[in-house]
Order: structure tokens, then C-alpha cells, then sequence
């Protein structure tokens, strides 16, 4: 980021949350940057930035699609890039339909389920040279069904005056940022972006990331220093736990996890990448093989698929919301919560304690009594009466945890560098590491499961599960990451690590945990362990930790050259050809095979690195392009599109259909929603309140609000509001006032500031609300207050099922909240007056066709589920564990 | 004598000799993202107790308030709008052009010298953000060149450290609270009760109970060859430590810089050797008015005037001892 000459932040609020990072900002700043910050707020981000945009939360793909128009319009992107390294010449099939031409929507819409069949999305040409990643191109991009034409036409209406009227964006800051972002890019020059939750914690958060990364291809800024998209995490190694992944739909190394019907292993494999296919994506097999035989060494044999057939496969979508779901009904026993805190820090916080409330058992592992182990007895629920703690059957088990001092092991950063610490103290009393607790656990099971003859119990027992300790019983974790970076089990080099996931084989010849990781632990040695300071090294600091893959620190670097192999200038060069040498160089670890030609056609038969030509830069895609349009990967199109938000009181202005079409709710009364601009109640919650974090307290505080340190500098919590909307609704500076939204009403200490500007959209005004999610009810912290999470709805991304915690609609009025049952009264009252309430409308509950309560009424339902059995899965009939008696 | 008077480097003056350049900051408030990591940092390393009723204070984003007994490093919060940027950009315009001191490029002049050049050149396009802006700053002791503090002191519990910083011994110190009245900024304190109770019911001792306290520029660590725990945390080198006369030449460089850029709202303050307290070892850079940051504009040590009182009180003296030996003469007689 210090390379940058512009820094565009959009949907983060890096100051705050990323403070340590954003020194980098500085740095790039200091070194002349113009620094750029759109968001709703002014926060302390703004207060370091050039200039700060305001916008109405949730119009991002507007905004960057206007820039996108403008820079192709004006022929302003940088052609030579677009036209070597993108796939804006390729001709997408005859049966594609825009949402330009469908009103909203692309072809292959099935308003039953709420999906898309995208097989219309598809590359033009025979199947057999699209295996190779050879579709039909037309290299002067004028095509009409080229890439870039397409691009052209999706993104015609997303003029300046569409951002004033849909963003409250002025024409003039939005020439601003255009200009900006267009003289800053090219040969010379790089602009980066940076986001975070702000745009990830949308239904349709994810397309507003690929729009950046449209426009970022469009102008050259990838692969690039001082380029990008900086995606910027929600706390510590959360990339590192995406690698290597606490996620349901995916393994290690973005591996995805089988789904039920997938019972051939080859066909799996093949599914994730074609052997003909080029790039790196080709050897999935090779890397899917080495995980199985790192899981269950000796007992994955080729007979027996390596194992393949242990792993569980998906019925459907198994994310933390659908979890949450299923307690509600009953089904779900047990839950171990390894420092979460869903009590206060997941949607819908009344349903998570609620959900808790119903398990037979849960597990906190944790610093502190957090919220989450405390419900029972001091949570909103045993306040407003709704909940007993006589009645609640929950066993509880706390167990206290190690902190990131008390124990060795990686943090992995945006970046992708892995960085190790060691432990610096022992951890206090009881106190155990996440790493001894599960292998201590795992052990314990394998134990009991010992004499089993159920082939059920074989991928347990089988498990590779032996782990050297020291005397305190705590494991090695350099070993983990040792099995992590793979090893030769056979061959004269058996026993050695691998160097380079290259080395990984098919045949069983080799193990490793996570491929991408594969040279962390080359020679033998924890190269994320390495220090070597930065004053005594290049900017590139390679000898600072280890980034995956290959300690490369820059992706698709071989885009920092031009078609014919040399620097786009002088001025951010970073890697090109050495005719001389014959191979690639420069300061970072080129992304290439390292001695093919910028002029090597590639050879298609091969398949794989080898069929890759000189200048398929972006070495992962099929085709070697960088992807403006996606033609898969995304469930909800292959162009990012402007919905508005379910509760947005604001008619989408550019479609028919209101909200994105395939986003996904749950129908139920506690979880119900604003109609919006669909219904005549949307005017009961008139304004939109968004949520966020602030560098004094961590997530839903397990780390901070019992600290007294941070607590006394953020005491209490609040809410900020723009002086008009205090003066509309009789709000007094530092007084209280009460949020009420569809789910649920909190209080909050009022903060009146200019940093809050009411947006003018069109000839209406909106309100936008600013609270922390910090905050949550409970006596062991020192210091308590309202979830805002209680205010928001399970209301998720299809593409990701990730919550929509950004933008939702409330009403605000003076005042701390009623106590007691008095609580629930009020909210529905709103509801009664918004006309959702379950009772009073027999259609929301179940199985009605008009989704009052799940958002707008649009002439498409929400992909709505009552459990996760219906949540686009494959029943399958087997017992759950509630019917099965544990044994 | 001169721990009273005069711009001698401090540590100098108190016979430490001058092997050891004074210690300092520089805290550069333009870029400072107001995290409070420095808050944070200072109360872990000095173990002390926190402040307030844990409830929002009214100030923004500030909830400890001030510096005092057991805030050594506080982080104010300024909302301001257009018209006040706009009395900020001249009156630091105005700054230069009288030639105050303090501001000017660090080459081809000593600190205090009057700026080179003429900069009626200079581009003063202001910068983008015009309409609002939210300043951030971390305040901390001054260590003062001529500290009323430590001349107020009855005990020698307050010292002048190898460092040129001002640093209470708290086993020496009573607890008068001279000290408190005597210091220009506000800073020092007599912590009282102050005691903490974690929600898990721990009560941590609070130590030093009913001394003065105060920053101490971390002296506990410069002896190991470490710099404060503020610096040392701060993410974006806002607050800079090291030797204090490198500091202000950087200070000065770095104003100019921002002039350059048409923030003529930036200034120095505690960089003028000439001013009321001698120049301090803390220097800020601001973006507007002291006062705005709560800081005096114009601090003056209390025992300014004292020698000269000293020496009106001896001559006083000397005349009533005169008369009183003169009417024993007489009643002699």
C-alpha cells in the first residue's frame, strides 16, 4: 500500500480497526498518495484522509459502476493490460441475457428456488477448446458479445446523476474520485483499494468486492505495486483461517468440500480442476490427495480413494445461521464455542440465546465469562421474562483458554503472510491452548472409540493423531505446521519437506495439510519465523515471514510487465524477463513458470503451467485471464449489479427487481423484516442504521469490555447521529435514546455530530444510524450494554451466508428502552403499525407465498428456509443427532 | 542557581554534564489516527489505575478527559467545522509571517531562528478537506526546560533526570501538592484513591497512594536502553522520541513541509526556547490554537520571577535585620 500514488477506501474503516496497517496508509500519504475514504461516517479514517465521501450505505456497485462508465466511456483504462491480461475479448455465449435486457435479473433465473442455473454465463466456443481455456476471443474487444461490450452496456445508466440520486454523492465528488482514480492508474501510476466488513456484511456484499476488482483489472492495478484489493480482515489470522479454513464449505487450501452425490473422487477432483485445463487449478488432484494422506497417512491407500469417502458431504448450507436455526427447533445438541461470543456478536442476538437456550450442552472456551456463557442467568431473555433459567436445559461447560502470549502458533494477514510467534509465558491456572484442548480431546474420543467396529468411527480412528507435546502436554505446533507444509513419503527424498506445492503428487507419494502453504516449512525450517528487520532488507522484506504461495508477495505478478516481458516503467517495475538469464526476475518471487517466454504460445495439450502462454498472467483462471465478467464463481451473476438493501426505504432505480434476487432469509417470527419501499410500512423504521467497530474494543468484547484499560475509553454504548436528525426526533447530546427495529429495540447513549451527514437522494432525505456491535448484556464484564445484533436480522448472502449488518432500517426516539415484558410490547407495536406481525398476517408464518415479513414484495420471494434442511439441500434421510442416542 | 533561570539544557544545568543529549518527543498531531494505543500502553507499562465513572464523558471520543494522577498520556478529540478551519489556516499563515520562532526549515540555522526565504511564493492551495475535520492529539508532560514543578519542590522528591526529564520519586515524595499549583499545564497530580475493580471481583493494588504523579518519560525504560512504552506503540510514528534538539529540527521541517502544502494551520508548540517555561522537552505539532487542544497559549513557570523575589526579599530582610540590630544598638545605650 505505501507504493500506492492513490488509496481508495471504501467500506472500511481502516484507521480504526486496522490501525497498525494503516501506518502503511501513512507511509504511502507521507510519499505523496492521495488518500480517498467513502463511507457513511466520518470516522478517524476520514480524519486522515484527503477527502471523505459520504455515501448511503449499501449503494457501493453504483458509485464504482459510474467510475467504471466513466473510464470506459472516456477510453480513460488502460488498454494494453485489458487487452492482454483480462477476458474483456472474450465472447460470451448467445444465450447470455444482461439484467440491461431482463429488468433485473440474468438468464437462467428460477424464481421457485431463488437461484440461478448460470450454464447461460458461459464462454463462447466448442466445449473442447473451453476445457483449454481457448474460448472464442475478438482481440479489438468490438464484438458485441465481447466482455467489454457487455461491461459497456451493463454499466450505461450508472451515470453521475445516478450516484447524486441513488448515493447522495454531488457530481463534483464524484469527478473527484473518477479523476482521481483514473490519473492515478496506468503505466506510472497504481491506485489501490481497501475494504473490509463494510462491504463484505451486505446480501450482495460480495458483488461490491468484485466491482472494485472490475475496475482495478480496467485500470491496470493488479498484480502491480501499489495495486489492488486489499481485503482487509475482521481480526487477527481470519485469513489464516480461511486457508486453512473453520468454514463448512470449503477445506484447506479453497479446496471445496464434497456435497452428497459426489461419490467419485476423480469426478470430484475434476470438478475443481480439469488436467487440460491451464494453470495451477490443473493439479487439484495432486493437492486433494496430498490433504487426504496428511489426515490419514497409512489408511489412505489409492484402493481406497485415500480416504475420500471419510469425509462428511454437504446436504445443503451449514453456515452459523442455519445452526442457529436449527437449536431453535431442537436440533442440535451440543456446541462448542471456541472464543465466540454469539450472544452479542451474530445477527439476531434474541434467536442465538435463544437457539442456546435449547441445547443439551455447550462448550465455552474463553478468557472471561462471556456473554455467551452467562445467558442463562443475566442475558436480555431472563430480563424480559421471555426466558427462565429453571427452564433452560443447557449444561454448561467453561473452560478457560490461552491468549495469543501463552502459546506458539501462526497468525496469516491480509497479505497472506504467515507470521509465527512464539509463546512468551505459560498460560495461567487451567488455562490450555485451542491446539492442546482439541488434540487432548481428539484423543479422549479416539479412546472411547477404541474397540468400535462401526464404519462410522474409521475416519476417527484412522486420523494421523500423534503430535509431539512438551511437559506440559502441550503440543508442538511447529509439527502442525510441518504437516501443513507437506512432506516425500516415498522416493530417496521420503521424510523431507516439500519445498513448493510443484511437488505435490497424486499417487500418495506425498502429504501436505494446506497445498497453498507448501514451502513454509521448506528445508525443514519455520520460514514464517523469520525476522529479518526491514532496515536490513528491500521493500520487499522476503526474509519478514513467509506469504503463500511460494513467499510471493504480490499475486499475478507477471502483470507488472508488459505483453513482451519488460516493466511497465521504471517506476513500478517489480518483475520481468532477463533474456539474458532466460528466465523471470526481479524483487519478488515472480508469479510464473520461471523460464517461459513472454512470446511461448503454450502448449494445450499439455495442460496445467505448461499451457499457459507468455502473457496468461492471472496463472489460477482456466483461461489465464484476469476476469471481468465471471462466468462462474459468483451464485447471484457474473456482473456486479445494484440491488437495494430488503429493508432500503429507497426504490431501486434502476430495476424493476428490488433486492438481490437470491439472497437468503429466514421466514420466522422472530426474525422478521422491514417491507421497505415494497409496503406501506416501511415508514415505521424510516432510518438506516449500520454497524461497526471502533479500535477501543475488540469484536463482541471478549477481549476489551472486561479490561479495564479499554474500557474506561470507551465506556458505555451509544450511537451517532447528524444534529438534524437530533433535531427531528428530540434527541439530546449524550442523553438516551432507543433504536427500535423489526427484530428488536435497544438503548444507546446519544453522540450529536457533524460527522453524520444526512444524504439527499433524490427529493428525500435518509438518516443513517452509526453504532458499535461491542456491547452486550451480562454482569461479568465490567462494563455492559445493549447488542445492536439484537436490532439485526439472520438475513444472508447467498454466495456467502454472511449476515447483512450494514444496512438496515429502525426508528429512533428519546428515551431508555422499556424493562421487563414491557420490552416486547414495544417492538410489536412497531410491528403492528408496519403491518408484519406474524399473528395478525397468518401468510408470513411458513408456508404462505407473500413474504411480508422477509423483506420486500417484489414478485420474487427470498430464498427463504425455515431449517437447514431445506436451505437448498439434498435431504438424506439419516437420522439427526437429536433422534440418535448418544452413546 | 539555574535550575531557576535560563535556557541551559536542563540536564547540563543539574550537573549531570553534557555526555547525555536531552530525551524527548515529538508528537505530531497530523498524524495522529487517535487509536489511545499510547493511553493504553502508558497505563500497562507504569501499572496505573484507570480514571473516571465509566460513563461517556461528553467529549467526543475522549472519555478520560485530561492528563492527571493516572492519565500520563490523554488523547483530545476536536469536532470542528469550515469556519473554524479557515481561522486555523490563517492564524498559523500569520504565525510564519511575523517570523515567530520555532517554524522554519532546519537547515543553515540553529532552532529558533527566524525561517529562510521568502514564502510569499509557496503555493498555499488549501488541502481537500475543507468542510470538517476532526483533530486528534496526544497530550503528555512537557519536561520542561524550567520546570515549576521541580523548583516548587520541597522535598527533592521531584528531580531532573539524567535525561533532562522531570521525575517524581514517589518514595521521597509527602504528598504536599506543592507541585500541583505550580505547574503551568495542568500535568501533575496527587493521586488519591483511584482504586479499580476488574468484573471478575479482583481489586488491584494501587500503588504510590497520595504522591504526585505524573509522566515520567518512562524513565525505566531509557535506563535499559528502551524508549517510552507511547512511542514504542504508537502505529504511526506519531509520537516520535529520541534526542530532543534532532526532534525540534525535524518539527521545524516538518511544519514547512505542511506549509508547502497549504496547511498553514500547522505550528509548533514547546519548540520556542524564549518561552515562558524555557522551551519544552515535549513538542507538538498542531493544527490549530493551543487552547483548542486545552492547552495555555502562553505558559509561564510560576517561579519566573522568584529570583528576583528572592532578592527583593533579601534586601527586605537585610533592611529589617539592619533596623533590628539598630534598636538593639540603641537599647544598649
Amino acid at each position: 500500500m505505501a507504493n500506492a500514488d492513490l488509496v481508495v477506501i471504501e467500506g472500511s474503516n481502516m484507521a480504526e480497526a486496522h490501525p497498525v496497517g494503516f501506518q502503511w496508509v501513512m507511509e504511502a500519504k507521507k510519499r505523496g498518495a492521495k488518500v480517498i475514504h467513502i463511507d457513511p461516517r466520518f470516522t478517524r479514517t476520514s480524519a486522515n484522509a484527503d477527502r471523505h465521501i459520504a455515501i448511503r450505505a449499501g449503494t457501493d456497485i453504483v458509485l464504482l459502476g459510474a467510475v467504471i462508465r466513466h473510464v470506459l466511456e472516456n477510453e480513460l483504462y488502460f488498454k494494453e493490460y485489458v487487452q492482454a491480461y483480462t477476458n474483456a475479448s472474450t465472447i460470451i455465449a448467445e444465450d447470455y441475457a444482461d439484467t440491461e435486457d431482463l429488468d433485473g435479473l440474468f438468464s437462467g433465473y428460477d424464481p421457485e428456488t431463488g437461484t440461478y442455473d448460470n450454464s447461460s454465463w458461459s464462454y463462447d466456443g466448442p466445449q473442447d477448446r473451453l476445457d483449454r481455456g481457448l474460448p472464442e476471443r475478438d482481440e479489438t474487444m468490438q464484438h458485441p458479445r465481447s466482455v467489454l461490450q457487455i461491461l459497456r452496456r451493463h454499466y450505461a445508466r450508472y451515470t453521475p446523476e445516478l450516484v447524486e440520486a441513488t448515493c447522495g454523492i454531488s457530481r463534483e465528488e464524484f469527478e473527484y474520485l473518477a479523476d482521481a482514480v483514473a490519473e492515478n492508474s496506468g503505466r506510472d501510476r497504481t491506485t489501490v483499494f481497501a475494504y473490509a466488513l463494510g462491504w463484505t456484511q451486505h446480501q450482495g456484499g460480495p458483488q461490491m468486492i468484485r466491482t472494485a476488482s472490475v475496475l482495478q483489472l480496467l485500470m491496470g492495478n493488479i498484480g502491480r505495486p501499489g495495486g489492488g484489493v486489499m481485503a482487509l480482515r475482521g481480526h487477527a489470522t481470519i485469513q489464516g483461517s480461511t486457508d486453512i479454513p473453520t468454514l463448512y464449505h470449503i477445506l484447506p487450501g479453497y479446496l471445496p468440500m464434497p456435497k452428497v452425490g459426489q461419490d467419485d473422487f476423480h469426478e470430484f477432483t475434476r470438478a475443481i480442476g480439469k488436467k487440460e485445463q491451464k494453470g495451477y487449478w490443473a493439479n487439484a488432484e495432486n493437492y486433494t490427495t496430498s490433504l487426504l494422506k496428511a489426515w490419514w497417512g497409512d489408511a489412505a491407500t489409492a484402493e481406497n480413494d485415500f480416504g475420500y469417502h471419510y469425509l462428511p458431504k454437504l446436504t445443503g448450507a451449514h453456515g452459523t445461521y442455519q445452526t442457529t436455526m436449527r437449536m431453535n427447533e431442537g436440533g442440535v445438541d451440543g456446541y462448542f464455542l471456541y472464543g465466540q461470543n454469539p450472544a452479542v456478536g451474530s445477527a439476531n442476538g434474541r434467536l442465538q440465546r435463544k437457539g442456546m437456550a435449547q441445547l443439551k450442552w455447550m462448550v465455552v472456551r474463553d478468557f472471561y465469562m462471556i456473554e455467551s456463557a452467562t445467558f442463562w442467568k443475566d442475558g436480555p431473555e431472563i430480563e424480559s421474562g421471555e426466558l427462565r433459567t429453571e427452564e433452560i436445559g443447557t449444561e454448561m461447560f467453561f473452560l478457560p483458554a490461552a491468549n495469543h502470549t501463552e502459546k506458539a502458533g501462526s497468525f496469516t494477514q491480509t497479505q497472506r503472510m504467515v507470521q509465527w510467534r512464539d509463546q512468551a509465558v505459560h498460560p495461567p491456572g487451567d488455562a490450555q491452548s485451542d491446539l492442546q484442548f482439541t488434540y487432548e480431546l481428539g484423543k479422549r474420543v479416539r479412546e472411547k472409540l477404541k474397540d468400535s467396529t462401526d464404519e462410522r468411527d474409521r475416519p476417527i480412528l484412522e486420523l494421523t493423531w500423534d503430535y509431539p507435546t512438551d511437559e506440559n502436554g502441550e503440543p508442538d505446533a511447529e509439527a502442525v505446521l510441518a504437516e501443513i507444509n507437506g512432506r516425500h513419503l516415498s522416493g530417496e527424498k521420503a521424510g523431507q519437506p516439500l519445498s513448493s506445492f510443484n511437488e505435490m503428487k497424486a499417487d500418495g507419494s506425498t502429504d501436505g495439510g494446506c497445498w497453498i502453504y507448501a514451502g513454509v516449512y521448506a528445508d525443514g525450517v519455520n520460514q514464517a519465523r523469520r525476522r529479518t528487520p526491514g532496515s536490513e532488507q528491500d521493500e520487499i522484506a522476503a526474509e519478514w515471514g513467509w506469504a503463500w504461495p511460494a513467499n510471493r508477495r504480490i499475486l499475478y505478478n507477471r502483470a507488472s510487465a508488459d505483453p513482451q516481458g519488460r516493466p511497465w516503467s521504471e517506476r513500478k517495475k517489480l518483475v520481468w524477463w532477463d533474456e539474458e538469464a532466460g528466465r523471470w526476475t526481479g524483487d519478488d518471487v515472480p508469479d510464473f513458470p520461471i523460464t517461459k517466454r513472454p512470446d511461448d504460445p503454450g502448449d494445450p495439450d499439455a495442460g496445467g503451467a505448461a499451457a499457459l502462454a507468455g502473457n496468461d498472467a492471472f496463472t489460477m483462471q482456466a483461461d489465464g485471464r484476469g476476469w471481468l465478467f465471471g462466468a462462474t464463481g459468483m451464485v447471484d451473476g457474473p456482473l456486479p449489479t445494484h440491488y437495494e438493501a430488503p429493508e432500503s426505504n429507497v426504490r431501486n432505480p434502476l430495476y424493476t427487481q428490488q433486492s438481490n434476487p437470491t439472497r437468503v432469509t429466514f421466514i420466522d417470527e422472530d426474525n422478521l423484516s422491514s417491507p421497505g419501499a415494497m409496503g406501506e410500512g416501511g415508514s415505521v423504521y424510516p432510518h438506516v442504521f449500520t454497524t461497526y467497530r471502533i479500535t477501543e474494543h475488540h469484536t463482541a468484547g471478549g477481549m476489551s469490555r472486561f479490561l479495564p484499560y479499554l474500557v474506561e475509553l470507551q465506556p458505555q454504548m451509544y450511537c451517532e447521529v447528524s444534529p438534524e436528525l437530533a433535531e427531528e426526533a428530540g434527541l439530546e447530546p449524550y442523553g438516551w435514546a432507543t433504536i427500535i427495529s423489526a427484530r428488536s429495540a435497544i438503548e444507546a447513549k446519544v453522540l450529536v455530530t457533524e460527522r453524520m451527514k444526512p444524504i439527499r437522494t433524490g427529493d428525500s432525505t435518509v438518516h443513517q444510524i452509526g453504532m458499535p456491535f461491542h456491547f452486550g448484556r451480562g454482569h461479568e464484564a465490567i462494563v455492559q450494554g445493549d447488542g445492536a445484533n439484537d436490532l439485526i436480522g439472520m438475513n444472508l448472502d447467498a454466495n456467502v451466508q454472511i449476515q447483512n449488518s450494514k444496512n438496515n432500517s429502525c426508528a429512533i426516539r428519546p428515551g431508555r428502552r422499556p424493562r421487563g415484558p414491557a420490552l416486547r410490547e414495544l417492538v410489536d407495536d412497531y410491528r403492528r403499525r408496519a403491518g408484519i406481525l406474524p399473528a395478525e398476517q397468518a401468510q408470513v408464518d411458513g408456508g404462505g407465498v407473500d413474504p411480508v415479513g422477509g423483506g420486500p414484495v417484489d414478485g420474487f420471494s427470498p430464498a427463504s428456509v425455515r431449517g437447514p434442511l431445506e436451505a437448498g439441500a439434498v435431504p438424506d434421510n439419516n437420522p439427526s443427532m437429536k433422534e440418535l442416542d448418544n452413546r | 542557581m539555574t535550575l531557576l533561570s535560563g535556557p541551559e539544557g536542563p540536564a547540563a544545568s543539574t550537573g549531570w554534564g553534557h555526555d547525555q543529549p536531552r530525551k524527548g518527543f515529538f508528537t505530531d498531531t497530523s498524524i495522529c489516527i487517535g487509536c489511545k494505543a499510547c493511553e493504553v500502553a502508558c497505563k500497562e507499562w507504569n501499572r496505573n489505575p484507570t480514571d473516571g465513572d465509566l460513563q461517556i464523558l461528553g467529549q467526543s471520543y475522549d472519555n478520560t478527559g485530561e492528563l492527571g494522577a493516572n492519565t500520563w498520556r490523554h488523547v483530545a478529540f476536536v469536532e470542528q467545522g469550515q469556519e473554524r478551519i479557515e481561522q486555523a489556516r490563517e492564524s498559523g499563515r500569520k504565525l510564519v509571517s511575523l517570523g515567530m520562532p520555532g517554524i522554519g526549515p532546519k537547515s543553515g540555522g540553529r532552532r529558533g531562528d527566524l525561517p529562510e526565504g521568502d514564502l510569499a511564493g509557496v503555493d498555499t492551495t488549501p488541502p481537500d478537506t475543507p468542510e470538517f475535520r476532526w483533530l486528534m492529539s496526544s497530550d503528555v508532560c512537557k519536561h520542561c526546560t524550567n520546570a515549576g514543578c521541580l523548583d516548587v519542590c520541597p522535598t527533592g522528591a521531584i528531580y531532573r533526570s539524567e535525561f533532562g526529564s522531570v521525575v517524581v520519586q514517589p518514595d521521597v515524595c509527602n504528598g504536599c501538592g506543592t507541585c500541583v499549583a505550580a505547574c503551568p499545564f495542568g500535568v501533575i497530580e496527587r493521586r488519591d484513591d483511584g482504586t479499580f475493580t476488574t468484573g471478575a471481583g479482583g481489586t488491584d493494588e494501587v500503588p504510590d497512594q497520595g504522591t504526585a504523579k505524573k509522566c515520567t518519560l518512562c524513565h525505566d525504560r531509557l535506563v535499559d536502553g528502551q524508549e517510552p512504552a507511547c512511542s514504542a506503540t504508537c502505529p504511526t510514528q506519531s509520537i516520535r522520541f529520541g534526542d530532543h534538539e534532532e526532534l525540534v529540527g525535524d518539527a521545524q521541517e516538518r511544519v514547512q513541509q505542511l506549509h508547502d502544502r497549504g496547511m498553514t494551520e500547522a505550528r509548533l508548540y514547546g519548540a520556542n526556547a524564549n518561552d515562558g517555561v524555557g522551551g519544552t522537552g515535549s513538542v507538538f505539532l498542531l493544527l490549530d490554537e493551543p487552547e483548542v487542544y486545552g492547552l495555555p497559549p502562553d505558559p509561564q513557570v510560576s517561579t519566573k520571577f522568584l529570583p528576583q523575589m528572592f532578592a527583593k526579599v533579601g534586601i527586605a530582610a537585610a533592611g529589617m535585620a539592619t533596623v533590628a540590630a539598630l534598636s538593639f544598638l540603641g537599647g544598649r545605650r
